[in-house]
């Protein structure tokens, strides 16, 4: 399939990134040569093959629901563009 | 010792243990040749003054009974560092100051390291030229008018360049051995969960992995040895008992088993490879490893299923970048909305932006069975590709590039010449496989070529083995002429 300037525009709202007006067509050259790779894999006959999710044979710990940190709220607000 | 900033690790801790140098007169050599370096645009940040006093502080109460002891390192500016500006190469984050440690980093330091400063490299790790960092690119010291490689070209640029004796950076599809290939030096990819992803600016969640690049092969097992380990704070981190790398280091691979794939051979692959290719399976007979046909069918597919995977994560990953609590914030848009759009418009560069927009497609809804299903299934038949082979071979020996270092701007015009230099280390990203990539010798330009050693998942001492066993009978040897300084 091929991606148009239209649907570029709309993926880039939901990506919420603002796409001058002048570079949507070269935007849209290379993402589309880009699909035309990524299809390739439209070749392989998938009917039978589970998904691969992780490939580590362990699943994910858990841990006690408990706080380990914090108290540290001047410190992450150092980095805010902008507070009151 | 006018010399001592081109020897390799291994032979500095040891002129430190023997007080034969102290670590404030290394720390000075290196801090000397960074400032004859600003051409290669290596370094993001340097820290010399913290460097000085940690030296002294070293010198003051030597404690030789570490790994690392009284060494300066440079490090990939995507490792985020107490206290020290972190940019991941991005304008969106050229401000930001972590008030934390990421643990591999912490891991070197624990080990009797400090850091010298932070390196270059493609913004938030993609790219495979360093060309996309926001602080510009990087000069490859083996000629003025080369790339790097990338994505940890700051990294391999300066270790080439004896600006730091040994660095560390991060694979998602190839980040650390490209860029090792390009400049004649030793990186590993470790397996996925060795070493802990926590403070590492993410890309993509279930390939990224950091990993040492380094002079030599001994040089790499005590870098693995010292950052590698279980972090409670990684969920995907492996808990298991921590390997002594460096001291089990052995060159005797008799009877191993080396599989060579046949799907590694692809088209206008320059004959230079091939003929390495060759030489490297002879050196590895000659020393009495067994030399095994193998076939990895699915391997052309592993680029394609990358770009759909990576970009996935990636675009998720990257959603926090939004200039509300942290990072560059723009001053234009009348709303909350205009304000996000404007500041990841403005924030992110083109490579960064094209990424986050193919994998938002590829998870949008209506298209996320055809996509991103798909890639998942097709990286199954990847990993069993492996998981067969190596139920009779004990590693893979393949190229590690289809070319050498490539000119500045030769590439980036057209993003898929771009991804498909690295179709042999993706594949290896994607079954979370160990791989090591070491320097093998010369095109005729004069331009360094790797070899890649791939390994079963958690076997990196064997493929540490091998690798050393190899560059003992290699006779690579990096020669550059400092035209810089």
């Amino acid at each position: 399939m091929s991606l148009d300037k239209e649907k570029i525009k709309h993926v880039a709202k939901l990506a919420r990134i603002s796409v001058d007006e002048a570079k949507v067509d070269s935007l849209t050259k290379d993402l589309n040569s880009i699909f035309k790779f990524i299809e390739q894999l439209n070749e392989l006959n998938t009917d039978k093959v589970e998904p691969l999710t992780s490939i580590l044979n362990q699943s994910l710990r858990s841990r006690k629901d408990e706080i380990s940190d914090g108290k540290i709220r001047e410190k992450i607000l150092k980095n805010s563009p902008k507070k009151k | 010792m006018s010399n001592i900033t081109n020897q390799s690790l291994s032979e500095i801790l040891e002129n430190i243990k023997s007080k034969k140098i102290s670590s404030l007169e290394l720390t000075q050599a290196y801090i000397k040749n960074i400032e004859n370096a600003k051409k290669l645009n290596a370094f993001v940040t340097t820290t010399f003054d913290q460097a000085l006093e940690n030296a002294k502080k070293f010198d003051n109460k030597p404690n030789n009974e570490q790994l690392l002891s009284g060494v300066p390192l440079a490090v990939k500016d995507l490792f985020c560092t107490e206290n020290i500006k972190t940019t991941a190469g991005s304008n969106i984050l050229n401000n930001f100051v972590p008030s934390y440690e990421s643990t591999v980093t912490k891991n070197l330091w624990n080990n009797g390291a400090f850091l010298l400063g932070k390196l270059n490299c493609d913004e938030f790790a993609m790219g495979s030229s360093n060309e996309t960092s926001f602080f510009g690119n990087v000069i490859n010291p083996i000629g003025d008018h080369l790339v790097p490689g990338g994505s940890s070209g700051g990294s391999s640029s300066a270790l080439a360049a004896d600006l730091t004796p040994a660095t560390i950076g991060t694979d998602t599809g190839g980040s650390i051995r490209q860029p090792a290939s390009f400049t004649g030096t030793v990186g590993l990819k470790p397996t996925y969960g060795l070493c802990s992803r926590w403070g590492i600016v993410a890309f993509a969640s279930s390939l990224d992995q950091a990993g040492p690049m380094t002079k030599t092969v001994n040089d790499c097992s005590i870098m693995l040895e010292a950052m590698s380990g279980f972090d409670e704070k990684d969920s995907t981190s492996i808990n298991k008992k921590k390997e002594t790398y460096s001291k089990n280091l052995k060159d005797n691979i008799k009877g191993l088993k080396i599989g060579i794939p046949k799907e590694y051979r692809v088209d206008n692959m320059p004959k230079e490879i091939d003929e390495l290719w060759e030489k490297g399976k002879k050196i590895l007979k000659d020393l009495g490893a067994q030399l095994i046909d193998i076939s990895l069918p699915h391997t052309k597919y592993a680029l394609p299923t990358y770009y759909i995977v990576a970009p996935a994560e990636a675009s998720s990953n990257l959603a926090r970048y939004d200039g509300v609590r942290y990072g560059y914030r723009s001053q234009k848009g009348k709303d909350l909305i205009e304000m996000y759009e404007n500041t990841r418009s403005e924030g992110f560069g083109d490579e960064v932006k094209r990424r986050i927009l193919i994998g938002t497609y590829v998870l949008s809804s209506g298209y996320y069975d055809a996509y991103y299903l798909k890639a998942q299934k097709v990286r199954q038949l990847i990993k069993k590709d492996f998981d067969d082979s190596f139920t009779k071979i004990d590693a893979i020996l393949t190229p590690s590039t289809p070319s050498s270092a490539f000119k500045i701007g030769e590439k980036t015009n057209d993003p898929v010449s771009m991804y498909l230099n690295d179709i042999f280390t993706v594949p290896v990203n994607l079954a979370g496989l160990p791989a090591l990539s070491l320097p093998a010798g010369l095109d005729k330009q004069g331009y360094p070529l790797g070899l890649q050693l791939i390994g079963k998942a958690l076997d990196e001492q064997k493929i540490l083995n091998i690798g050393y066993a190899f560059e003992k009978n290699c006779g690579y040897k990096n020669e550059i002429k400092k035209w810089w300084s």
